[in-house]
């Protein structure tokens, strides 16, 4: 199926859908698509309130003509101007004048001993499970890693009656004190804060604490942390853990947008290194909702000609502008966590590689010639920033197709037909 | 009393909320979603797709992400592959 | 890296490479290999890793044929990451006039005792049902194999260096003098004989070599074992490989063994960047999926390209370079730099040790393309 439009928003996160809204209420013909069967990204996941952000911007979206296309993964630019995506029905070739990239991030997995094990997921992953309908009452959580989203992901299963056996953030307690004097000068941050305080009051909370191993014989039956420099060992039935967040920048890269750091470089105008490409939200710096929000409407207003209109929206913008370096240095990844793996402990989870057999190798791309590393359908999402991490490695270029597709999705068109086609409305 | 559907999973049938994935489907059902190239049980870790450790044949096509398929009454499901 | 010359420093690790330097350094030579990247890293890493005999001519089955063999010979030994499979070649026919090149290459190879088998469309039916219903049959060739090369080449190399040899990787060779290897960084390695494994970069360290680069494209799908069970190659594709301007494509299916299915080929002239080409890409699998429907319904994971090198009469260049007595090229293998590999260094170590070697030499000799030769 072929469309077209003015603005195509890739991702249906608060920024896509943000950048969406500003877009078709400047009058251009808008198009957003995500992979996930509803909009809403990660944050707003499965938000059912008829009450709160989530919904008062799904409202805006609804009062527009967005065409919506959920189910849906980019997986290619046969030529400028045109993505291929997939749905289960087919092919989705769809044509744009301009681009707005709103991609959002993933969780960082770092391994340790046992993190295979069924029923350990990410922190983001167990909270999605649950909102895709995961009976968790009466269930022991355990959640670990470092970040934000570990207190969100508490309060969201306690809300939900887990039992939370323990909260383990990597950060020292220092770190965690000089954020929480930052977040002074976020004020939406601190309502924030008060209100997940009140979610988790009672929830044990360590702080320079993390997982050591996850044990079980055929699903996860107990976790090791370490607390206070001892090891203790927590029988439960679910570990929530995640490290953070990384910008899901393949998409960008594939464009030949500049990423600098690991993300992708915009000007004032959101607009990237690429004419016609905007981004948008965490690929940019992960900063939360409300950068994610502020940045989609400069996006979707720059990207619909009115930059007058995005202009106005520079102050609220700067407000979240430190949140990405603040996260950044509150939550930095300790040594020690280099330390728990095992020989036998596997860094790539598609193929199986091990940790010591990854150590054999000095480049990324060696390792993964070697042992195939990064070479399964996850194409390196979760194991590069762990290798990245573990080893300091750069990840590869980026090629097609930048997610799993069907090989008569990728081959559907012929030469001929793609530059005859029309839905592109640039040259 | 939420809706409730049946899917099958591995010859069985499960009852599962209504509007549940597959991979919620499949942890209800007590099993793992697939097994991983040296035979380790694998279930969902990233829950947004990402991942893949939840594929799962559905209907008879492999490689089916279950996180991001809703069941749906009569899905024939098939975990392990 | 001593002061004194080695015997033979061999530039590029790539399988030929490494193949040489295991040959050199079982006959107890003083050997280096020197890459400027990784080990197995240019189109070894590329390509499709598999083991066949070919007819083009008959230098190309002498070497093909003695390779294969060796392979063959050397197949207990090799470590289980280097895959290999040998589950044979089917040379799938789509009409009477393939099927007559399908009698043609059966005799041939029945002549020289190479065992084939010629199918039906039953036949080829039973052995591959996911081919499509209207072929008109094929050859079997069932020594023919497959393999993971980056391991094999990494195998390689790791037997060499027990026996003695020297590697160094991330050191780039700008020059190669008549007593020595000149590095990037100016330093200098002295050797008594240079090997120029280098492939694609061939021409770089010796002016008028004539290789060229010939690009290619290939995809790969995440698992279904039992989907294909031989290596499937259609006989256009000698067609594609005959033509010397134009960019074309063919159908070439293998399946690895852990149920991927690796799906080629493609083949460009002038092509200077490594990107995947969109509209290569689609024509190569548009090509594939009339061969085989079921093809389209798999999930792909990965495409990526790689660089031939090409030579005008399709046979390597194996030996000293015109003029020379102590620089050889062991280079030029085009698609079939795996299946050679072995037999390259063989005959080449032969020919530098004044050893008969068990097929002639002459037909690859760098010489023999009647061009002045000058090393860089």
């Amino acid at each position: 199926m072929q469309q077209r439009f003015d603005i195509l928003v890739v991702g249906g996160g608060p920024a896509g859908i943000a950048a969406a809204v500003r877009a078709a209420e400047c009058g251009a013909k808008v198009g957003i698509v995500d992979d996930n069967p509803n909009l809403g990204g990660q944050i707003w996941r499965g938000a059912s309130e008829s009450i709160g952000e989530a919904a008062s911007w799904r409202g805006k979206l609804q009062a527009t003509n967005v065409t919506i296309l959920c189910g849906t993964r980019v997986f290619h630019q046969p030529r400028a101007g045109v993505l291929f995506a997939e749905h289960e029905d087919g092919l989705q070739v769809l044509g744009y004048e301009n681009l707005i990239l709103a991609t959002g991030a993933r969780e960082r997995f770092l391994p340790f001993p046992g993190w295979t094990l069924p029923n350990v997921m990410g922190a983001g992953g167990l909270q999605a499970m649950v909102k895709s309908g995961l009976p968790i009452d009466g269930k022991r959580v355990i959640i670990a890693g470092t970040g934000p989203l570990l207190l969100a992901v508490a309060a969201y299963l306690r809300q939900k009656d887990a039992e939370i056996a323990v909260i383990c953030e990597q950060a020292s307690i220092r770190n965690l004190a000089r954020f929480s004097i930052a977040l002074l000068r976020h004020p939406q941050k601190i309502r924030q804060a008060l209100r997940l305080r009140k979610d988790i009051r009672g929830v044990p909370f360590a702080t320079s604490s993390w997982p050591i191993s996850a044990d079980g014989r055929n699903a996860l039956e107990s976790v090791t942390i370490s607390r206070n420099g001892k090891h203790e060992t927590i029988a439960c039935e679910y570990l929530a853990c995640g490290f953070h967040l990384v910008p899901n920048i393949e998409l960008p890269q594939l464009l030949g947008c500049q990423i600098h750091g690991g993300y992708v470089q915009v000007d004032e105008l959101q607009e990237t290194s690429v004419k016609g490409i905007y981004c948008a939200g965490e690929p940019t710096g992960i900063g939360g909702v409300e950068s994610s929000l502020v940045q989609g409407e400069i996006a979707g207003f720059s990207a619909a000609s009115r930059p007058e209109e995005a202009r106005k929206l520079f102050g609220a913008r700067e407000r979240g502008r430190d949140m990405c370096s603040l996260l950044d240095r509150t939550f930095r990844l300790r040594g020690e966590l280099r330390n728990v793996l095992s020989s036998e402990t596997l860094v790539c989870r598609c193929e199986d590689v091990s940790y010591s057999r990854l150590q054999k190798h000095s480049s990324w791309r060696a390792a993964k010639l070697q042992t195939r590393c990064g070479m399964g359908p996850c194409q390196g999402r979760i194991c590069g920033p762990a290798t990245e991490f573990l080893f300091d490695w750069s990840p590869d270029s980026t090629r097609p197709p930048i997610f799993p597709a069907r090989v008569d999705n990728l081959a559907a068109m012929t030469e001929p037909e793609l530059q005859q086609t029309t839905i592109s409305g640039g040259s | 009393m939420p809706d409730e559907i049946t899917i099958v999973v591995d010859d069985s049938p499960v009852r599962v909320p209504s509007g549940a994935s597959v991979a919620v489907a499949v942890a209800i059902a007590g099993r793992a979603c697939r097994t991983s190239v040296t035979g380790e049980p694998r279930g969902p870790l990233c829950g947004m797709g990402i991942c893949f450790e939840c594929r799962v044949t559905i209907n008879n096509i492999p490689h089916r992400r279950a996180c991001q398929v809703f069941s749906e009454p009569g899905m024939v499901v098939r975990t392990g592959d | 890296m001593s002061k004194s010359a080695y015997d033979v420093i061999v530039i590029g690790c790539g399988i030929v490479g490494a193949a040489c330097a295991l040959e050199f350094a079982r006959r107890e030579m003083r050997v280096a290999v020197i890459d400027r990247e990784i080990v197995g890293g240019g189109a070894t890493a590329a390509g499709m890793g598999h083991i066949v005999v070919m007819d083009d001519s008959d230098a190309q089955f002498d070497l093909t044929r003695y390779s294969q063999q060796l392979w063959q010979e050397l197949r207990p030994e090799l470590p289980d990451d280097v895959e290999y499979e040998p589950c044979g070649t089917i040379w799938v026919a789509a009409d009477d006039d393939e099927m007559a090149e399908v009698h043609r290459k059966h005799h041939y190879y029945g002549d020289r005792r190479v065992p084939t088998e010629v199918l039906d469309p039953q036949d080829l039916k039973k052995l591959e049902p996911n081919l499509r219903e209207g072929l008109a049959g094929g050859l079997l060739v069932p020594e023919d194999a497959v393999l993971y090369p980056p391991c094999a080449a990494q195998f390689l190399i790791e037997r060499a260096q027990k026996h003695g040899a020297h590697l160094r990787t991330g050191a780039n060779v700008v020059q190669i003098e008549d007593d020595c290897v000149r590095l990037a960084d100016g330093t200098t390695i002295p050797a008594e004989i240079v090997v120029n494994a280098t492939g694609t970069g061939a021409p770089e360290l010796a002016v008028g070599v004539d290789i060229k680069k010939r690009k290619g494209h290939l995809l790969i799908t995440d698992r279904y074992p039992g989907f294909l069970r031989h290596q499937l190659v259609e006989l256009g594709y000698l067609k594609s490989a005959h033509s010397v301007s134009s960019d074309s494509v063919a159908f070439n299916v293998q399946p690895r063994r852990t149920g991927q299915i690796l799906i080629g080929s493609s083949r460009q002239y002038g092509a200077e960047s490594s990107e995947v080409e969109s509209g290569m890409l689609m024509r190569m699998l548009q090509r594939a999926q009339e061969y085989m429907p079921a093809l389209g319904s798999l999930s792909s994971i990965r495409a990526w390209t790689g660089f031939r090198a090409a030579t005008p009469d399709k046979l390597p260049l194996i030996g000293p370079m015109a003029g020379e007595k102590t620089k050889f090229l062991a280079s030029g293998h085009e698609g079939l730099g795996i299946t050679t590999s072995l037999g390259t260094a063989r005959i080449l170590a032969d020919h530098i040790t004044g050893s008969q070697p068990a097929i002639p030499i002459d037909p690859y000799l760098p010489s023999r393309l009647a061009k002045v030769f000058a090393h860089a």
